[in-house]
């Protein structure tokens, strides 16, 4: 009430502030988010609704949607695995090198993507490390689905990670410590415990994670050797689409990446609607 | 847990495999770009013909990217039957990599070249530059667009193409060609890393007043793109581009898929495969069909490779390689 | 003394360890073993070749800038999405992840759809004497996109605990609002603008796949690091490509250290402050 009564004195300049910070964020929003994807979908239906559904029923479509689904479905939980077991080590413990272990997880932020499907053909290719073993045992990884899903995991593993331990890190331990000298075993604490303090920065990681494996271009390009109908995601099948004039077809699949994209938006959006004061409680620095 | 992943991944590439070689015979076809038209047709075509001869179904795969990084592909183990890519030396790179015998294109006719095309001009509708020759690409005021033959094989021909024209010149030397080239890069405002790539900022983003491409790229791209907003120059000289295809010896022997590897190369030169690679806009090797498409392909004056410049690895470490004449081109030098 | 209440550090350790060895270290090892071919005298004439330093300019050079760029317009937006309520605001927060989720190749060619002379934007700026497509100016904006959510992300959450009263104290004590700004907001907000900072920064660095599209592509004006190692590896010299990947690796890694120090100068900067 103070505050209001206080703010009264200054309103009409702050509420101009308020409404020129808005509008420039709103322009700036529009012209370099909104734009590149009605973009992406004023091309996929250039020429109307038959055609796009056309475009996204060629088989060579329909496996390069199974595929992006299938390595995302393989990467995103081994990556979930891997930030909630970092972010406990990081957050729990002290021990000599967590700095580098920080630096580590943060690494393949800084990796080119060229480089990234790089170096698993370096170790995996013929002409790698493992690559004579692995030929002589019959077993394929690179240009095949396991390579694939290693690039993705590589590309995708601080997602998780980045999101956890901020969090972790503001909540403290004290609570699991409670449990724990209740008598709670390691287990229990995890899952009634840590778990749902965790769960809404955890799936913020899912979702993103998710997304970014989704939609990763240049290491799995490396990677894929570009058989068609079975090695190509789908954004590989956008940049062969592209590459062969069927502009309709690049954009028709990248408008389902899009989607895909917007689904994930939406269903965060929704939780944090739906939750928002549980999830607000849970924020990192939150009480 | 790292040993049940292992297995995870063990079980889904057999999976994968076994998935993939379901049909009698499986060949996995390596090539470059632009093929994807024309390998279509050439696929149906030999597998009827196949069947019929010898009962069996080939299930034939491709794969498609730039040549270089295909031939690289398959140096690091992607397993390719048969490679079509765009210059011989990609192929070259896989045989000294002992996948393939070092004088593979001494194996099928015509150096291995079932089909052949030459470097074209693409102008807008009109040519409103009054586009008629190399020598009017480097007028002021004229923007060219072509790929940076660094990173696209296919653009090395377009290179070749523009060296060999000056150097058939009257005074025409190494000196005077190399002026020339390097005042047309001068009028190179976009190098994208790939021919389809340099054919999209032309056509769709409308940069430039010519593209330099292959024939068979320059007609379809009219035909796709829509036939009475571009045109097709074709310059006093130019170089016959090749490109090769060969069967992939270890790979074929490692998969039993030697023979049917053998009659799909041979297919391109049957009477068939050269009808399909004309339809194509590829110049098939065969007279018999070349006549019966001659309106499609206007005679000029034009070289080899093997004529002006030798081998294809002569040709690399002239030109291409880090510190060579492409190289001493750019603004920095 | 806590390592005695809570139980699982032997677990958690030994897997994360684990995994980034075999997912990243593992693979890194063969990247530095591959890029030592070339040898000692190969990376230095590698490193010091005119057209090298340009790229490695325009990719470094490109992403500070782009990333500065991304501080303070991510700094706008993650104020405006948080702190004020209008109409639409929940859609628009949604469309921030959009470049993490988009493709970076069709990134690209939207971008360049939109920004070539001909296209939606890029015929309003034309006339204006302004080239984005095809330019090194083509090359920020792609960065400036790709690194856009990581600024607006890592500042959403402490925005919304920062809390009102500390500002309200200062200005009931006095302060100008900008005073307020810089004096008291903007430190307390630093160490997650840094983390954004170095985030966006990181990503653009190595940013491939939406860049070549709109970059142009011209040697020592518009050709970005990344590339340089395409165009290595289409030559089959994979040692060089090797080398040159690992120097980009060292650059961007030493900027995010240089980052995290600055962070915890910052850190104390925001407690003396607070």
């Amino acid at each position: 009430m103070n505050a209001r009564k206080h703010s009264r004195r200054v309103a009409w300049p702050r509420r101009m502030v308020h409404l020129i910070l808005i509008v420039l964020a709103l322009v700036f929003l529009t012209l370099f988010l909104l734009l590149p994807l009605a973009t992406v979908f004023v091309e996929a239906f250039r020429q109307g609704i038959g055609p796009y559904l056309e475009a996204i029923k060629e088989p060579e479509a329909l496996s390069a949607i199974q595929l992006t689904l299938l390595v995302a479905a393989i990467a995103v939980p081994m990556n979930v695995v891997f930030g909630v077991a970092a972010a406990w080590a990081m957050t729990r413990f002290e021990f000599r090198g967590k700095a580098l272990l920080g630096a580590f997880i943060d690494l393949p932020f800084s990796v080119s993507p060229v480089v990234s499907g790089l170096v698993y053909v370096l170790l995996f290719g013929a002409q790698g490390w493992f690559g004579p073993w692995l030929d002589h045992h019959g077993i394929k990884i690179i240009f095949a689905v396991p390579g694939l899903v290693l690039a993705t995991m590589f590309v995708t593993l601080p997602f998780v990670a980045r999101e956890l331990i901020p969090l972790m890190q503001s909540q403290g331990s004290e609570e699991e410590e409670a449990a724990r000298v209740l008598g709670a075993s390691g287990w229990q604490m995890f899952f009634r415990v840590t778990l749902p303090n965790i769960r809404w920065a955890l799936l913020y990681g899912v979702l993103l994670c998710n997304a970014r494996a989704m939609g990763e271009f240049g290491a799995v390009s490396v990677v894929s050797g570009h058989i068609r109908g079975l090695t190509t995601t789908m954004p590989l099948e956008v940049e062969m689409r592209y590459n062969e004039y069927e502009y309709v077809g690049a954009f028709a699949v990248a408008s389902l990446l899009a989607l895909l994209a917007l689904v994930t938006l939406a269903v965060k959006t929704l939780l944090e609607w739906r939750y928002g004061d549980e999830i607000a409680a849970h924020a990192p620095g939150g009480h | 847990m790292k040993k049940s992943f292992l297995v995870l991944l063990a079980a889904a590439s057999v999976l994968l495999s076994a998935a993939a070689f379901a049909g009698d015979v499986a060949l996995l076809n390596v090539s470059y770009d632009p093929t994807r038209e024309l390998y279509r047709q050439v696929n149906t075509a030999f597998a009827a013909q196949w069947k019929a001869q010898h009962g069996d179904t080939v299930n034939i795969r491709m794969s498609h990217g730039g040549s270089g990084k295909q031939a690289r592909s398959v140096v690091d183990g992607l397993p390719a039957d048969v490679v079509t890519l765009a210059l011989a030396y990609d192929i070259d790179a896989i045989a000294d990599r002992g996948l393939l015998a070092k004088d593979w294109q001494k194996k099928l006719p015509d150096n291995a070249t079932p089909y052949t095309s030459t470097i074209v001009f693409l102008v807008r509708k009109g040519n409103p530059k009054g586009i008629k020759d190399w020598a009017d690409l480097v007028r002021p005021g004229v923007q060219v667009v072509t790929p940076n033959p660094k990173s696209s094989g296919g653009a090395r021909w377009n290179f070749l193409a523009a060296w060999g024209y000056a150097l058939k010149q009257p005074g025409g030397s190494d000196a005077t060609a190399k002026t020339y080239v390097k005042e047309l890069y001068k009028h190179v405002p976009v190098l994208d890393t790939g021919a389809r790539g340099a054919t999209n900022t032309f056509v769709q983003r409308g940069v430039g007043d010519v593209l330099i491409a292959w024939e068979n790229e320059a007609l379809l791209a009219r035909r796709q793109l829509g036939g009475d907003t571009f045109e097709i120059v074709v310059p006093s000289v130019t170089i016959v581009a090749e490109p090769p295809v060969a069967v992939v010896d270890s790979n074929v022997d490692k998969h039993g898929t030697r023979a049917v590897a053998q009659a799909y190369v041979e297919f391109l030169y049957s009477p068939q495969g050269q009808d399909i690679a004309a339809k194509n806009f590829y110049r098939p090797r065969s007279p018999e069909v070349a006549a019966r498409y001659a309106s499609q392909f206007p005679t000029t004056h034009t070289f080899t490779l093997g004529e002006l410049f030798g081998d294809w690895r002569q040709v690399q470490a002239k030109f291409f390689s880090d510190g060579a004449i492409f190289d001493q081109l750019g603004p920095g030098s | 003394m806590r390592r005695r209440v809570l139980p699982g550090f032997g677990l958690s350790f030994g897997y994360a360890v684990a995994y980034l060895g075999l997912i990243v270290l593992l693979p890194l090892a063969a990247l530095a073993w591959k890029a030592s071919g070339i040898g000692f005298e190969g990376l230095v004439r590698l490193l010091s070749a005119p057209r090298t330093l340009a790229a490695l300019r325009l990719s470094v050079g490109g992403a500070v800038v782009a990333a500065l760029i991304n501080v303070v317009i991510g700094l706008l937006v993650g104020w405006v999405l948080v702190r004020y309520r209008f109409p639409g605001r929940r859609l628009f927060d949604a469309l921030v992840d959009l470049p993490f989720a988009l493709p970076t190749a069709v990134a690209g060619i939207a971008l360049t759809t939109l920004y070539a002379s001909n296209g939606w934007l890029g015929r309003w700026l034309e006339p204006l004497g302004i080239k984005v497509a095809y330019t090194p100016l083509g090359v920020f904006v792609a960065m400036v996109f790709v690194g856009f959510p990581f600024v607006v992300r890592t500042l959403q959450p402490v925005l919304s605990a920062l809390e009102r009263d500390v500002e309200e104290a200062a200005e009931s004590l006095g302060a100008q609002r900008w005073q307020t700004f810089f004096r008291v907001i903007l430190p307390m907000l630093a160490p997650a603008l840094l983390t954004g900072f170095a985030l966006a920064l990181a990503r653009a660095v190595g940013e491939y796949g939406s860049v070549i599209f709109i970059a142009g592509n011209i040697p020592m004006r518009s050709e970005i690091a990344p590339l340089l190692i395409v165009q290595k590896l289409e030559q089959f010299d994979v040692a060089g490509a090797a080398a040159l990947g690992v120097a980009m690796l060292l650059l961007s890694f030493g900027l995010l250290v240089l980052v995290s120090l600055l962070q915890r100068w910052s850190q104390r900067w925001a407690e003396r402050a607070a």
